[in-house]
């Protein structure tokens, strides 16, 4: 996909989602202007997609004249050589977030950075393993301990009851 | 004025007591790495640290937390300028500069302007704290909802010069921000907003720091990945004192910009409504509309730094003005801090001066010296900070990561906000490929909310009738100053064509 | 050899010391919570409820009550709902409470889809019942009484901006309460926290406000505030002088209680637990001396089933309230 068609497509996508946002703005909210009280409560968001749609549709003629250098370039937009740097990097932080609601975020972080520092970095083995549990842990003392914010442990949470007995024992 | 002198002189001297000095110092260093971590700000230290602060007398726990406040303010510059995440609200405008001067090896320059301009900010904002409290707070009693309102459109004023090129784009940019505020629930109605399909996380709304930490953190890393190729990129730098105090000396160049953005930044942290985030946007946006060289701005210009870090400082001193004089917090902060004040039985409102001046005038002391400390801690740490960019960029791309991570979880513990963040931050990463600019969006869902509310209310109060705005003079002189700032550039562009025509002539 | 052993040695140990946890866990027979406690509240930080569960967090911290921490999370969204809809799904887990205000039973009344049903949920205990009383600017010297306030009112009509925290909010519901009761119609404004409320009746932004007295109490001493009226059953402690609305013959009593609720279907050696950790803060001396100081109610101890009742007739007083003055003059629309 080059430039010129990514520029479409966003287009598209952003006229998209101003329609959604109209949409949803008049469920069951008064978009008018209701006499003696002001906007109603559907006005703001409901006349402010409707700019979003204006501005999008604007980019749309826009690029039908080629007015911008986007609509002009036949540059790649995402390159094979990007998606793979790119690609892996959100596809991990992906599967970091799914897995953190089975495993928890501890666990999930562990396997991330494990990934990312020996698969992504080429690290060797020594630094992978010692950054991969030293930040998990470094982050438990800060939040758990020091500031008293759980972060989310799902199945693997009757593991930190003994850590528990010492924190506060 | 005398009594005035006395009685700080009677703070200070409290404020220097050993106990009380060294709760400056352990609160300012705690705030200091509260603050430089994104997501957390000086809401989760002082909160957290409520309950310990029962050890010791009041007025060393008051002064603990004030000190916490004051360091987070100043650690927020340190995650922008370092990372290029803004740790908090306030602390946005400072990345629009700070990541490009990081970036081009400037990181220690930026680091020592923040601190600088955080402690003039501070200083000066303190001086009139203790010269004109009761004045005020007078005033920000006078501004209703129409003020409010009229305030919000000054601070989008100022940001007119701060989109990009393409003009519907910005315009995009700027409605897309301000929609995504109003999902949640609509106080004024009773009714929930926008709830797509159904789902609750929706129904507390979109936490500024959700788009912050999703564009600027995992947005912008997706984007430095992709130009660096995942190569391995190691910034040079390089720190000596003389490097430091060469820095510290070039605060001259910006001074007229650090002294407008402190006392700009003082007044609007004391309306109660307002605080530090719209205070450390305009003084931004006024650095650039009145700079000479308006267009280095956001490639790297220090004094872009400086304007918004010394007009947060000042106003979260500001902040603390309502809460002493009227019991109002300005900020969720300074709400923790006038929780605390109770539960010690302390009752801050317009009697707290007469009653306690002792507790007073030692929270103002500690204010001076707080300011002083962090100033010092913070610079100290200036070459460990810096460091920080010299990882290899396979190191601290996953460490930025996991900080957004767990960042973005933090204010209201949601993985449902963690979702939302990596959805912004793609979509932030696809957008700003296309040249779409992403900083409009960011000051929208800061403002949008003061914005739309304080309108409604305004109506309400007026029965429909706009124009309640003009006829009452604070809101009035307001739009008038938002009107002349909005025709400021292009009368000055015109000006420039004329002289430059009369010049060929 | 003796290095493969000691590899094995190593899952056994992990193995015999977690059932070891485990047993101890369920061999003592009174409960115990075994990790942080999530006290959610369902308010914005620096509100009522908020300072509340944060002084009880600090009490049970000094005073060394739980072998946990209470770890204070604010759930504001949509009135409380999502709180609710949180403490819901959490159905079975002994490790989360929640701290309410009245939204606790408007909430899902006004809001139909979110189908959380508060009967439910487990009731431990009632820390205190707040109180409202109807304020006005001093500076507003022609109104002495109730009687010659409902005259300035009625004269005024819309032009009367009485403020508040909210649509659907407790003092929403008391407004229209009294909008019903004599016959008048104002315009309400909602701001963001009863603070701010407060703030605006000094500046002068609004005429009236009924606010909780902790929220004007300073103001109040300052002589910048007034009460008019007070929707109590007897006169408190703390305002001697001011009426009753009862004592002059309207029947408008409200107040907001403050509880403790854990999630459907806790255990109920939690429940019992959970009990009596309040009902020891309950009666500390520093919660009844905030008691006093804030205008707060903390006369008796109301826990478990007594409180589930004390929930059943509040939620039905609140339907019939609603239905009574109208939900569109509780939500404007």
């Amino acid at each position: 996909m080059t430039v010129r068609h990514a520029e479409l497509w966003m287009a598209i996508a952003t006229i998209l989602l101003s329609l959604a946002f109209m949409y949803k703005s008049t469920d069951g909210l008064s978009i008018g202007w209701i006499p003696g009280t002001g906007p109603g409560s559907g006005a703001w968001p409901f006349w402010l997609s409707t700019g979003m749609l204006l501005a999008s549709l604007w980019t749309l003629v826009r690029w039908f004249r080629g007015a911008t250098p986007e609509a002009r370039s036949s540059e790649v937009y995402i390159s094979r050589e990007t998606l793979v740097v790119v690609g892996t990097s959100a596809g991990a932080i992906l599967f970091l977030l799914a897995a953190t609601h089975f495993i928890g975020m501890y666990a999930a972080l562990l396997l991330f950075l494990l990934f990312y520092f020996r698969f992504i970095g080429r690290h060797g083995w020594r630094a992978t393993t010692l950054l991969s549990i030293g930040i998990p842990v470094f982050i438990f003392c800060l939040f758990e301990w020091a500031l008293q914010i759980p972060l989310p442990k799902a199945i693997t949470e009757p593991l930190f009851y003994p850590i528990y007995d010492l924190m506060y024992s | 004025m005398e009594t005035i002198l006395v009685s700080l002189g009677g703070g200070l001297a409290e404020a220097v007591q050993p106990l009380n000095l060294t709760m400056i110092i352990i609160g300012c260093v705690i705030g200091l790495l509260v603050g430089a971590m994104p997501g957390l700000g000086s809401v989760n230290g002082v909160a957290i640290l409520l309950p310990i602060t029962f050890l010791v007398p009041p007025n060393a726990a008051i002064i603990f937390l004030a000190a916490i406040y004051y360091g987070a303010m100043y650690g927020g510059a340190i995650s922008s300028i370092t990372l290029g995440i803004p740790g908090a609200s306030t602390a946005v405008a400072t990345v629009f500069d700070g990541r490009p001067l990081a970036q081009q090896g400037h990181a220690d320059k930026a680091l020592t302007a923040a601190a600088t301009a955080s402690f003039i900010g501070g200083t000066i904002s303190v001086v009139l704290f203790t010269l004109f409290a009761p004045p005020l707070a007078e005033f920000a009693l006078r501004f209703g909802p129409p003020e409010e309102f009229a305030l919000m459109v000054l601070a989008f004023a100022t940001f007119i010069g701060l989109g990009g090129d393409d003009i519907p784009k910005t315009i995009f940019s700027i409605l897309i921000g301000l929609v995504l505020a109003t999902i949640g629930l609509d106080i004024i109605s009773g009714k929930p907003r926008l709830i797509f399909f159904d789902v609750s996380g929706f129904l507390h709304g979109i936490n500024f720091l959700v788009l912050a930490i999703g564009i600027y953190g995992i947005g912008e890393m997706l984007w430095t990945l992709e130009q660096t190729k995942g190569q391995v990129i190691v910034h040079k730098v390089q720190t000596s004192f003389r490097a430091m105090f060469r820095n510290i000396r070039d605060v001259k160049h910006y001074a007229g910009t650090t002294t407008l953005g402190s006392i700009l930044g003082y007044f609007v942290g004391t309306l109660p409504a307002a605080g530090a985030t719209p205070a450390s946007l305009m003084s931004y946006g006024l650095a650039k509309t009145f700079s000479k060289n308006p267009d280095s701005f956001g490639k790297g210009n220090v004094a872009g730094v400086a304007a918004p870090e010394a007009a947060n400082n000042a106003a979260s001193t500001g902040s603390m003005l309502p809460m002493i004089t009227l019991g109002i917090p300005g900020s969720p902060t300074t709400a923790i801090l006038l929780g605390g004040m109770i539960i010690w039985g302390l009752r801050p409102g317009p009697l707290l001066f007469s009653e306690h001046p002792d507790f007073v005038w030692g929270l103002i002391g500690s204010l001076y010296i707080a300011n002083l400390f962090t100033l010092l801690i913070n610079l100290a740490f200036i070459p460990v900070f810096v460091r920080v960019l010299t990882m290899p960029f396979t190191i601290l791309a996953p460490i930025i990561f996991t900080l957004c991570i767990v960042g973005g979880y933090a204010p209201t513990q949601t993985m449902h906000d963690v979702w939302l963040m990596f959805v912004f931050g793609l979509a932030g990463y696809l957008l700003r490929k296309l040249n779409y600019p992403v900083a409009p969006a960011v000051l929208a869902i800061v403002l949008g909310p003061l914005a739309e509310l304080s309108l409604r209310q305004s109506l309400l109060a007026s029965q429909g009738d706009a124009m309640i705005f003009l006829e009452r003079p604070i809101s009035a002189t307001c739009i008038a100053l938002a009107v002349a700032l909005m025709l400021y550039p292009s009368v000055r562009r015109l000006l420039e064509r004329r002289k430059r025509a009369a010049a060929t002539e | 050899m003796k290095a493969l052993r000691r590899l094995f040695l190593i899952p056994a140990l992990v193995i015999t010391a977690s059932v070891a946890v485990l047993m101890s866990a369920t061999a003592s027979a009174a409960w115990q919570p075994k990790k942080p406690i999530e006290f959610i509240i369902m308010a914005g930080t620096g509100g009522g409820a908020d300072q509340i569960a944060r002084l009880l967090q600090g009490l049970i911290e000094k005073k060394s009550l739980s072998p946990r921490p209470f770890i204070p999370i604010n759930k504001p969204g949509g009135s409380g709902a999502e709180a609710l809809r949180y403490l819901k799904d959490k159905a079975g887990d002994d490790h989360v409470v929640l701290v309410t205000l009245n939204s606790f039973y408007t909430t899902p009344i006004i809001q139909k889809n979110l189908g959380v049903d508060i009967s439910q949920f487990t009731p431990i205990g009632r820390m205190a019942l707040d109180t409202f009383l109807l304020w006005v600017n001093t500076d507003q010297k022609d109104i002495t009484n109730l009687d010659n306030y409902v005259m300035k009112v009625k004269k005024a009509g819309k032009n009367w901006k009485v403020g508040g925290t909210g649509t659907g909010q407790e003092d929403s519901i008391l407004t229209a309460m009294m909008e019903s009761e004599f016959g008048y119609k104002v315009t309400y404004i909602p701001f963001p926290g009863g603070g701010t409320v407060a703030k605006n009746l000094i500046g002068k932004h609004i005429d009236s406000t009924v606010n909780n007295p902790a929220e004007q109490n300073e103001f109040y001493r300052a002589g910048k505030s007034k009460p008019i009226v007070q929707f109590t059953e007897e006169r408190m402690q703390a305002f001697p002088d001011v009426p009753t609305a009862r004592e002059l013959g309207h029947d408008i009593v409200y107040y907001m209680q403050r509880s403790i609720n854990g999630p459907p279907g806790m255990s109920k050696e939690a429940q019992d637990w959970y009990i009596n950790l309040f009902k020891t803060l309950f009666n500390s001396e520093e919660w009844q001396k905030f008691c006093v100081e804030d205008g707060l109610t903390c006369d008796q101890w109301v826990a478990g089933n007594d409180l589930a009742a004390f929930h059943k007739e509040q939620a039905a007083r609140h339907k019939a309230l609603i239905e009574k003055v109208g939900a569109a003059a509780i939500t404007g629309q």
